[in-house]
């Protein structure tokens, strides 16, 4: 790599979590960035391009991570990342004010024998905190640029970049990787020259390092590759183990942290710090009374605030595309083929915009601010408790609560969970909590003809559901079950420029793969609906529908454009019907039933399409079937109970 | 610290135990009921107690243990059960009989005995006679094959271990070992708490939720549970206990780390 061509560089971003990684990415790149998801995972890669120097140089931000092993898949596709795809410069963003903790990760970095540059972000909340981080002293000490950042107000970022092209032209020397004590290190040199002449990607020092910590993936690897080298392996584990006590994982942690303590040490000094206001806001806001309520306050805020701009706005594009829609009847008439082409092209687009935008954009900008200023950490820490009962730890609570508004930002919020199996559990749990729409059926049908207790029964029925095919859930879904460990940053102010543009570049990401999915959805229906084969999907529903629910037959084309919007139900059965007064036309159990089922079946094909999005189409229709099934089945042992009871 | 060595206050930390076991704290006139002995003493006793850090006491709610305090009643608890166990088991005594016996004899044994006793009787969980569980091992083994060897390092008097789970707010412990080799344990040594590691609790969340600890500069929030597979050593320093402060998480929080 010591030409570069075309003055083309690449560079990659590597840290711990709340760092400021993002921030200098955000401010590096502007608008030149691109976020979408690590191939096949549902890991954010966010990439994007700037010049400087006279070089275009293109970022990609790496996930926030603490360590190189195979605990997460954002820690495998960072070190594949940076071992196959060899970027031109690595800038490990160090936070200043955890010194230890961030040299840790970065001393595992150098094992992989990079160019590095250091940025030493957030030295303002270092300063604040009483600690004074000498970047000089730090960057003889690790052999590579270390520049001092406060991304951000832009500070330290120009120098950062003279530093990233100063060593990507070879004007540093490589940085050599930490030496650990004599014991471990003399079976890390003897691993080193067994595994040598084996083809990985990865260098062999780091390669031995790996297979003394017994990283599964780099076992498989090395061992079929060269199956004699497990005997080595296990034998100077071993011999590490009994010198020191305990197994060479831990003491090989042990020492790697033992050299970053040394080397922060050296390279900061501690005054007593001063008792700032971010102190006192999270004595407050951890406080096991206060806590609660200043949380109870800021959630229900938040939730206010995603849905009556939701509701504001979604009506006022609603509004807005019945004006056009009556301007586009005025031009072509309101004959089938033109009537076809609104419904089944347009609205499509339009379930889109007036349905998911309005509670998405909110949405991204309440999670970007609560996650960037560190107040989610705060809810997680006090709602873990709670949220172990349906076998999710404390960060699974704000898709719950953002369930009730609406699904698809719930399901796009288990993004926050830290591993696919918990990612999926709740994106499951969170598709059965009863959105806004549902709500609509339950209230317009169930307490309106019904009775007000029963429309609080099925709300408790539906709760009951929820924690029982959570706890299922958390039984059948493979994996390890994760307990909470999670850093809990300084409180900080969110900066407008990231959370605006972070929200800009998810969007865009959402229209791109969930747009096309609504729009066909859509355009199958009002096809199927316009051949006539609906009425034969009605006639062949009709023993589900009319046979086994007790539903009139209208219901089943009902249920099947509810798909699209679950409130759609309420108006297409009374239009089916003849009358908007259900009391007339369906008895007490009929509507109780019919509320029931469209509050457990299937997700609306905007849920559907974000956990398309965000799981793959196969998990998508399992969990979508799984709510049919028991939308049926206990539907119908419902209506089986209600009838013993005596209710007609 | 020679009144902590004696027996009525091992019997009243393992009274404040079974209480504390099952969630609540103590009272002082179920205590006083379960120690037969008059409401004034244990008012006495427990004030002393708080002052040596080894409960923390409400009025009007009773007494937990802090986690020194937790650290001792284990120990003392697990000798009890173990000798519960025997008695039954071994020497086939009644039921009923084995609690009383056990108590005489628990004062007595080393802890080394206790370890060897415990690995005789196939390292039982639970007691004979109502079925709790005997409190953890504090060797740091991964199974009992490594027992004898770990008995010969600690010797007679072990180390005073307990889980990072039973520190108060405003206590401090070293690590001394991650029982259980799952990954959550090498991520518990990613972030920090490898053995040696000084680490403080903040706070605590409510309802048994997670707890806060201060390590090598950090702030981290751990599962009660996953906290529950951290021992920690309580050093045996008569200052350290000053530091606690009987009303909670709010006292002593800056952030101390970077202790080399």
């Amino acid at each position: 790599m010591e030409k570069i061509e075309g003055g083309r560089l690449r560079v990659a971003l590597a840290g711990n979590a709340n760092v400021g990684k993002s921030v200098i990415f955000n401010q590096l790149t502007g608008l030149h960035q691109h976020v979408g998801n690590w191939p096949g995972k549902t890991v954010e890669r966010a990439e994007g391009s700037l010049s400087f120097g006279g070089y275009t140089i293109d970022v990609v931000d790496l996930p926030g991570i603490y360590s190189l092993s195979t605990y997460s898949i954002e820690e495998l596709i960072s070190r594949e990342y940076i071992a196959v795809e060899r970027p031109d410069v690595l800038i490990n963003v160090v936070d200043a004010s955890v010194l230890e903790r961030n040299l840790f990760f970065t001393l595992q970095l150098l094992e992989l024998e990079p160019r590095m540059v250091v940025a030493l972000n957030q030295v303002d909340l270092a300063e604040s905190k009483g600690i004074h981080v000498d970047a000089v002293k730090l960057s003889e000490l690790l052999e590579v640029p270390v520049v001092p950042t406060v991304a951000t107000k832009n500070i330290g970022l120009q120098e950062l970049m003279r530093k990233v092209i100063e060593v990507a032209r070879g004007e540093w020397k490589h940085p050599a990787p930490i030496r650990y004590g004599s014991e471990v290190e003399g079976r890390i040199e003897a691993l080193t020259e067994a595994v040598r002449g084996v083809e990985t990607p990865y260098p062999p020092r780091w390669v031995a390092i790996k297979l003394l910590e017994g990283d599964d993936e780099i076992k498989r690897i090395v061992y079929r590759l060269k199956p004699s080298v497990e005997e080595v392996v296990e034998r100077l584990k071993r011999e590490i183990e009994e010198i020191h006590g305990h197994d060479a994982a831990s003491v090989i942690a042990s020492e790697r942290y033992a050299v970053a303590s040394r080397i922060a040490a050296e390279a900061s000094v501690h005054r007593v710090p001063r008792r700032t206001l971010a102190d006192r806001l999270d004595e407050a806001t951890s406080h096991p009374v206060l806590g609660y309520v200043f949380m109870a306050a800021v959630v229900l805020a938040v939730f206010y605030a995603i849905f009556t701009f939701g509701d504001y706005t979604s009506g006022l594009i609603g509004e807005g595309f019945e004006a056009l829609r009556a301007i586009y009847e005025g031009c072509f008439g309101s004959g089938p083929v033109a009537a076809f082409v609104w419904d089944g092209l347009v609205e499509g687009i339009i379930a889109g915009v007036t349905i998911a935008l309005p509670y998405i954009v909110p949405f991204y900008v309440a999670l970007s601010v609560l996650e960037d200023s560190g107040y989610l950490a705060r809810i997680a820490f006090l709602m873990d408790s709670a949220m172990h009962k349906i076998g999710l730890h404390g960060k699974g609570f704000i898709p719950m609560m953002l369930g009730f508004g609406c699904n698809v930002p719930a399901c796009l919020g288990c993004r926050i969970m830290e591993t696919e199996r918990e990612r999926l559990i709740c994106a499951f749990v969170a598709s059965l909590i009863p959105c806004a729409a549902r709500s609509i059926v339950i209230m317009g049908l169930v307490a309106e003809y019904v009775g007000f207790e029963w429309a609080i029964a099925l709300y408790l029925i539906d709760f009951v559901l929820i924690f029982a095919l959570g706890r299922l859930a958390f039984k059948v879904v493979p994996g390890e079950p994760m307990g909470l460990i999670m850093e809990m940053p300084a409180y900080r102010r969110p900066t407008l420029r990231v959370t605006a543009s972070r929200t800009w570049f998810k969007l865009k990401d959402f229209v791109n793969t969930a747009f096309p999915i609504m729009i066909a959805g859509n355009l199958v229906i009002q096809l199927a609906s316009l051949v006539g084969l609906l009425d034969l999907v009605q006639g062949a529903l009709s023993p589900v529908t009319v046979g086994w629910l007790g539903l009139p037959a209208a219901a089943g084309v009902t249920l099947i454009f509810g798909v699209l919007r679950k409130e759609l139900t309420l108006i297409l059965l009374a239009a089916l019907l003849g009358t908007s007064n259900f009391a007339l036309v369906l008895t007490p159990t009929q509507m109780f039933i019919f509320a029931f089922v469209v509050m457990i079946y299937v997700p609306c094909i905007a849920t559907i399409a974000v956990l398309v999005k965000e799981f793959g189409y196969k998990r998508a229709a399992i969990i979508s079937l799984t709510e049919i099934g028991l939308a049926v089945a206990l539907g119908g042992i419902l209506l089986r109970i209600l009838t013993l009871l005596g209710f007609g | 610290m020679s009144a902590l060595s004696s027996d009525s206050v091992e019997e009243y930390l393992e009274a404040i135990y079974t209480f504390n076991e099952r969630g609540e704290p103590a009272k002082n006139v179920e205590l006083a009921r379960r120690l037969r002995v008059s409401p004034p003493s244990v008012t006495q006793m427990i004030k002393r107690l708080a002052a040596e850090g080894l409960v923390e006491y409400e009025p009007y709610k009773g007494a937990t243990l802090t986690g020194r305090g937790m650290a001792l009643a284990q120990k003392v608890v697990r000798k009890h059960r173990l000798l519960e166990r025997f008695l039954h088991d071994f020497l086939g005594l009644r039921q009923d009989r084995v609690h009383e016996e056990a108590c005489k004899l628990e004062h007595s044994l080393s802890d080394e005995a206790a370890a060897a006793l415990c690995k005789a009787l196939d390292s039982p969980e639970t007691c004979p006679d109502d079925g709790n569980p005997i409190p953890p091992c504090t060797l740091d083994v991964e199974d009992c094959a490594q027992c004898a060897e770990a008995r010969e390092r600690e010797g007679e008097s072990f180390r005073l271990l307990t889980q990072l789970s039973n520190l108060k707010p405003g206590e401090e412990g070293v690590v001394a070992f991650i029982r259980g080799g799952t990954t959550a344990c090498q991520r518990l040594l990613d972030m920090g708490l490898t053995c040696g590691t000084r680490v403080r609790v903040v706070n605590a969340a409510p309802f048994r939720g997670p707890i806060e600890i201060a390590v090598r500069g950090s702030t981290l929030a751990l599962g009660r549970r996953l906290a529950g597979h951290v021992f920690v050593e309580i050093e045996d320093d008569s200052t350290a206990h000053r530091r606690i402060h009987p009303h909670g998480p709010h006292h002593g929080r800056e952030r101390r780390g970077w202790r080399r």
